[in-house]
């Protein structure tokens, strides 16, 4: 990468403020998810903040079960969980239930979307669901390498403004857009980016009037509960474990954070 | 926990119903069309597209051929030849070298030191002639042919082989009533089971998930690659020509690896005709760009990741087992030692099957882990068939300069051609080594289904043994 010689006292490039902690997670100041379609160098971003070598392989579906790691930057700690690769959340297969549950349930202060920029269309497909459901997330545009290859370019800063979320151009298997990754992640986690996600609003009118009389019900009875419209969405979908949720009151402990993950 | 807004939640939930009565059974439907229009709207504002169709067609080229209907399968097994056979070719060499350090030099030297500070007969047996033996033997023998196999493997992996053999095989899968996933699970089969059965995750069906664990046996492990290249080079190249002993052992390992794919569809339609009736479901297999292998990433991973992982779990696994072969053939019941014992009582049952009682024996020690099946078998061959002069006492593991050693000890203990291709049939058919069967009980948490996993690939491997058998007499008989 070039930088020019004022970006070298930019604190992005201060490669001395990260350590990489591998899998010492003590005292951790906040949560970081990696989620995304499988095959778009989830486990390769992860192995880059942790210093972890977590098996990457070039093809889909190889994360089934969440991998954990560290790395600390500026003082702060952070813990990072390596999501499994989907392609939806809306699904019923036991890795979608693991990504899907997770963010939903623990609550990342982080998620990070690692999305393929040479196949953007598909990827936001996912993209825009994790966004329904958490308000603090980066877009991780990987495998930039590939895109210039293919002679794609991609205006992140429309993309930005779209999705209303930090997103960072990298290259994981280079190294590249690491450290930008990490102070996005740092701006976010902090407060300093406030995010002000893209949310689905060209559904029909008759759906749009039933999740509103569903979200206010819901207000009343889990006063707090994040993610109003998407729980009413799953439960007038007939979505099952969001049910047995709300049967066992267990929705009502995201709000006050009892759950544990 | 009593839950006091039970009655609040239920009408909740009542709301939610009538809701999606009204709303019909599109909605689902509905919903995503609302996601994918957004997707594709913000997609096409941020992305610019020169368009270089050179790239995309030359990928294309390369994939109609690799998974074209012809040409698919074929490319599959020539790719795996030429890598078994670069594998058989190249470890041969190194692995006397390594046995030549390890074992000639360094264990009279160590029974050398044990007798001079006047350690006990036995435990030095047990210490030296057991447990270091063993390990000695578990990384001479295994060593050389994985550093060799693994990386050629992770090369194919990162290159983006591996789902394109996924897509060559899912069209068989579906047909045998399977998950066309079951094609990566398989794959990933190829490392390690127990790895394959976690990664049979991925499976949203409950049936076909089961069906994918329960036959994930049948693709050949890490541990029993090492058994089927060396019994491969031994018997079957050794009944070839020279000059094409290499070609013809890779070939037969390929055989008995695509043999095992047979067995995964033949077991998988079975099931699903049977216990676990039910239809194929649908799935999209996405095929990953090629990506260029990273050479020193992958060699870095596959040695360290995978062969010193395996490696590590045979020197484990051979340390305890050294032990327990040092003592069967040691304690003596009678005249006889114990491995004496269990072996002519098994001979006559096990000779019904093409095997011998020293296989069979070899099997139950080394449950653990099938890395140490072929050091045990070596082990015993040399006790049972009483060739004290050859190896350095009873329970000891000998030397081996060359796979020709191996070959003339095995033939001295009675094993024929027809014995190393039944033990390369019964090391593909035999239960799963212990990790497997605990990982398949923890992923099914069903003791019935754990068993039926365990139990059906001996039956299967006895069932193919004997008839494998009963012909080649029959044959040499007519």
């Amino acid at each position: 990468m070039n930088a020019s010689h004022n970006c070298e006292n930019c604190p992005v490039h201060h490669r001395e403020n990260l350590i990489r902690l591998g899998i010492a997670m003590d005292r951790v100041d906040y949560v970081v998810a990696l989620a995304g379609n499988p095959n778009t160098g989830k486990s390769t971003v992860f192995n880059n903040l942790t210093g972890l070598r977590q098996h990457t392989g070039n093809w889909p579906g190889k994360t089934v079960v969440r991998a954990e790691g560290g790395f600390s930057y500026r003082e702060k700690r952070y813990k990072v969980v390596d999501l499994p690769g989907t392609y939806s959340l809306l699904s019923t297969s036991t890795d979608e239930e693991v990504a899907r549950d997770f963010i939903l349930f623990g609550r990342p202060d982080v998620t990070v979307i690692v999305v393929d920029a040479t196949r953007l269309e598909r990827n936001l497909n996912l993209t825009l669901q994790i966004l329904e459901i958490t308000d603090r997330a980066v877009l991780c545009l990987n495998l930039m390498d590939e895109a210039r290859r293919h002679r794609m370019e991609v205006d992140t800063r429309t993309l930005s403004r779209e999705l209303g979320i930090p997103v960072i151009p990298a290259a994981a298997r280079q190294k590249e857009g690491m450290d930008e990754l990490i102070a996005a992640i740092e701006e976010v986690a902090s407060g300093t980016f406030v995010c002000k996600p893209h949310r689905t609003t060209n559904r029909s009118a008759k759906i749009n009037h039933a999740i509103q009389v569903l979200s206010e019900k819901l207000a009343q009875q889990f006063p707090g509960l994040p993610n109003l419209n998407w729980v009413a969405l799953r439960l007038l979908e007939g979505d099952q474990s969001i049910i047995n949720a709300v049967q066992s009151g267990e929705l009502g402990q995201l709000e006050t954070g009892i759950l544990q993950p | 926990m009593e839950n006091p807004n039970k009655p609040s939640h239920d009408a909740l939930l009542s709301l939610a119903n009538n809701l999606r009565w009204d709303l019909g059974v599109n909605l689902h439907d509905a919903v995503i069309e609302s996601i994918y229009e957004d997707a594709s709207r913000i997609a096409r504002n941020a992305v610019h597209k020169e368009g270089d169709p050179a790239t995309y067609t030359l990928e294309r080229r390369i994939d109609q051929l690799v998974t074209s209907r012809w040409l698919g399968f074929p490319m599959m097994f020539l790719m795996l030849a030429l890598v078994f056979w670069l594998t058989v070719a190249g470890a041969n060499v190194p692995s006397g070298l390594l046995a030549n350090v390890l074992v000639d030099a360094l264990h009279p030297l160590l029974k050398n030191a044990a007798g001079s500070v006047g350690m006990p007969w036995w435990l030095s047996g047990v210490l030296i002639d057991g447990a270091y033996l063993s390990m000695a033997w578990v990384i001479s023998v295994m060593l050389p042919p994985m550093a060799i196999f693994f990386p050629l493997f992770t090369l194919l992996e990162d290159l983006g082989y591996l789902p394109r053999v996924a897509f060559n095989m899912d069209s068989l899968f579906r047909k045998a009533g399977a998950h066309g996933k079951q094609a990566l699970t398989l794959s990933m089969g190829f490392g390690c089971n127990a790895a394959g059965v976690i990664a049979a995750r991925v499976i949203d069906s409950p049936r076909e998930r089961l069906i994918a664990i329960i036959t994930n046996n049948f693709s050949l492990c890490n541990g029993r690659w090492p058994t089927q290249i060396l019994i491969a080079t031994i018997f079957i190249g050794g009944a070839a020509p020279s000059y094409l002993a290499g070609v013809v052992s890779a070939g037969a390992v390929v055989g008995i690896a695509v043999l095992g794919i047979g067995f995964s569809l033949a077991v998988s339609w079975a099931l699903s005709q049977t216990v676990l009736k039910g239809e194929a479901s649908a799935f999209s297999l996405e095929l990953p760009p090629y990506r260029p292998p990273r050479i020193w990433q992958t060699l870095y991973t596959s040695l360290v990741d995978r062969t010193l992982f395996v490696l590590w779990r045979a020197v484990v696994f051979a340390v305890p087992a050294g032990v327990v072969i040092w003592l069967v053939a040691n304690l003596h019941m009678g005249e006889l030692s114990l491995a004496e014992h269990f072996i002519y009582w098994a001979n006559p049952l096990a000779l019904v099957f093409g095997l011998n009682g020293v296989i069979l024996l070899a099997y139950i020690i080394a449950i653990p882990a099938n890395e140490i099946v072929i050091p045990t078998v070596l082990m015993l061959t040399v006790v049972s068939a009483g060739m004290t002069g050859e190896g350095a006492g009873a329970g000891v593991m000998f030397e081996l300069e060359s796979i020709e050693d191996t070959a003339q000890i095995l033939q001295a203990g009675g094993w024929t051609l027809l014995t190393g291709i039944n033990l390369m049939l019964f090391s593909l058919l035999h239960n799963p080594c212990s990790t497997t069967i605990y990982t398949i009980y923890k992923e099914t948490k069903s003791l019935k289904w754990t068993a039926v996993a365990t139990f059906l690939p001996i039956v299967l491997g006895l069932a193919v043994c004997f008839f494998v058998t009963q012909f080649w007499y029959l044959f040499q008989g007519g």
